[in-house]
């Protein structure tokens, strides 16, 4: 009785007494939540163009992460840093295209997956290689104030780093919708995702569009790499952090850009909720780490092509 | 004028191989004149497609390699170019099954066909007109994603794309395929009408043969890998081996049709 009741009941009661705490909670988990969209939309990006399931992406955003702040312990100004950066990143995503791609072409999808496994380690490795293991804090100038905010139920408490951060994503997540929509490059990409023979047969050089694709995924890694660093300063956990956009991909569909930014609030949201109402009273805490996963496994179930899966036409 | 300028398209004595080991082409030849239709007739599985993307180069894609012989365009050699660069020059495959972009508006398609090229907006739109021009159909459905327009209009959309690339020679590639009769009518008149007002060149892979050697000045009949048979259009037309074997029509009549009945019945129960 006293479990059903902390379950189903007691919850909601405390979300009703304290609706400014649940409106934090809420608003630290799209947060986080926006950070892993970040991450699943680098990987829907990839996987819609190439059909390659990219498991580096995570270790990406370290990667873009370390060296920004490497540069910028080197004195390097950010802008130039952030500049820099998306050069190695560009190089990067050449290098992966002439050295990995191009020699697997026509491969099974398993073996173009093992091979992004290699890129995340040996990029792990490398980064630590060349700028060390420390955790490094990330100073970009984003102000770090506590801001309160009056409302009619009581103060809510909103860091303006994070708020930088939800206005940065949603800018980053528009620049790429028109980039996609109205440029010709963006609908070549499209293109390619729908249906690679006939963007060949148009003319479309499916090894630039797919060094552009891992540009872009590279440049979204950057931005997530920059705003988690500065929340968390920038360390190898990083790259297992960036595993939780594994269920946000499966939440809002391995295709979907839409589906990437809603699965990863959801699942941002849903954690946080998860672990203030439930998993701290009824199971001591540390639900954070499993609860996305157990979601996705049961949403599975459900709807395997996620939320927002791309619609599959059929005609007859 | 000698052969290789009057010719703008010439494929000598090819030999397609799939995967290393299958064998597909075995040594196919043949011409396509600057400004003709030529027809690529042939059974289900004859070798038609693998003909047209050893032009375009698709091949590659589908671990197909020209093994033997030459292809030239205008003269020269083209079989080591990427498709790109193909388009580039002017010669574009229109695929079989249509291959429209579906999650991109009719429009959207179209446009992709110009993505070779470096013209300004202005004269794109010109071009985009000009489609909508022969394909009135594409117009209305501008803003449709291509993935929930009839077969028809796909068909059309395929075109047009190869037409935004302004195409010197077109690989048309069974665009009768699926279609009514009247659909398949009205899509040749076009196709015709491209030919000659706007001089391009066309290669046309058919197994309808009848409809083919309507619009075809030329035709050429391949069966496993080899050109068993080519002439003027006219000529095959009248011939007793087309007319029995691809037109379904032989002197003994009725008897041959009932033959080919059988035959189909007896197929399907196997
Ligand atoms: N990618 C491929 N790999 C292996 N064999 C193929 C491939 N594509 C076509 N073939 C084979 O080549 C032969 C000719 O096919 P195709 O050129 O498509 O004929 P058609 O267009 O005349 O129907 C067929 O036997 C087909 O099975
Ligand atoms: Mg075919």
């Amino acid at each position: 009785m006293e479990t059903l009741y902390l379950i189903f009941i007691d919850p909601f009661v405390q979300m009703a007494i304290e609706p400014a705490f649940l409106a934090e909670v809420l608003i630290g988990g799209l947060m986080s939540g926006v950070m892993y969209s970040l991450v699943a939309l680098g990987f829907v990006l990839i996987f819609k163009a190439s059909g390659i399931f990219n498991f580096a992406q995570g270790v990406f955003v370290l990667f873009a992460a370390l060296n920004f702040v490497g540069l910028m312990d080197l004195g390097v100004h950010p802008i130039l840093a952030f500049i820099i950066t998306l050069g190695i990143m560009t190089a990067l995503a050449f290098a992966v295209d002439r050295l990995v791609l191009r020699p697997l072409v026509n491969q099974n999808p398993i073996i173009l997956f093992m091979a992004t496994i290699g890129i995340a380690f040996f990029l792990e490795g490398f980064g630590e290689s060349i700028w060390g293991g420390d955790v490094r804090p990330v100073r970009v100038g984003i102000p770090d104030t506590a801001l309160f905010w009056e409302t009619g139920f009581g103060e809510i408490l909103v860091l303006s780093s994070d708020l930088f951060a939800g206005v940065i994503a949603a800018f980053l997540v528009t620049v790429l919708a028109l980039f996609f929509h109205f440029t010709p490059v963006g609908r070549a990409l499209r293109a390619v995702a729908d249906d690679h023979q006939a963007a060949l047969s148009v003319g479309i050089p499916l090894n630039n569009i797919w060094v552009i694709v891992w540009a872009v995924a590279g440049f979204v890694a950057l931005v997530a790499g920059i705003m988690w660093g500065a929340k968390l300063g920038v360390q190898f956990a990083l790259s297992t952090i960036a595993l939780k956009a594994l269920p946000v991909l499966i939440l809002g569909g391995f295709t979907s850009i839409p589906g990437a930014i809603i699965g990863g609030l959801i699942v941002g949201a849903g954690e946080k909720l998860f672990e203030n109402y439930w998993g701290l009273p009824l199971l001591g805490g540390a639900t954070e780490e499993w609860f996305a996963y157990i979601v996705a496994m049961i949403f599975l179930f459900f709807r395997p092509q996620g939320l927002f899966g791309e619609k599959i036409i059929e005609r007859v | 004028m000698n052969e290789a300028v009057r010719n703008e398209l010439e494929v000598n004595n090819v030999e397609v191989i799939y995967d290393h080991v299958i064998l597909v082409l075995k040594g196919v030849s043949l011409h396509v004149p600057k400004g003709g239709i030529v027809a690529l007739l042939g059974a289900n599985g004859a070798g038609k497609t693998t003909t047209l993307k050893a032009v375009s180069n698709l091949l590659r894609a589908e671990r197909g390699e020209v093994t033997k012989g030459a292809i030239l365009y205008r003269g020269e050699r083209v079989d080591a170019l990427t498709p790109t660069d193909l388009v580039r020059k002017g010669v574009i495959q229109v695929m079989e099954g249509r291959h429209c972009f579906e999650h991109l508006t009719v429009e959207e398609n179209l446009l992709t066909g110009a993505y070779t090229r470096t013209a300004r907006r202005a004269e794109i739109h010109d071009d985009l007109d000009a489609v909508y021009g022969y394909f009135p159909a594409l117009k209305s459905r501008r803003r449709s994603l291509a993935g929930y327009i009839s077969g028809g209009e796909q068909q059309m959309c395929a075109i047009g794309r190869a037409l935004m690339s302004k195409p010197q020679t077109i690989l048309l590639d069974e665009p009768s395929m699926g279609l009514a009769p009247q659909l398949v009518e009205q899509i040749f008149e076009i196709v015709k009408r491209i030919n000659e007002e706007e001089n391009v060149s066309i290669l046309l892979a058919e197994q309808n043969t009848n409809m083919a050697l309507k619009y075809a000045h030329y035709g050429y009949i391949l069966e496993n890998g080899r050109i068993v048979m080519d002439g003027d259009a006219a000529v095959l037309r009248e011939n007793e081996d087309v007319k029995e074997f691809y037109l379904g029509i032989s002197s003994t009549g009725r008897k041959s049709y009932r033959d080919i009945k059988f035959y189909r019945r007896r197929k399907r129960w196997v």
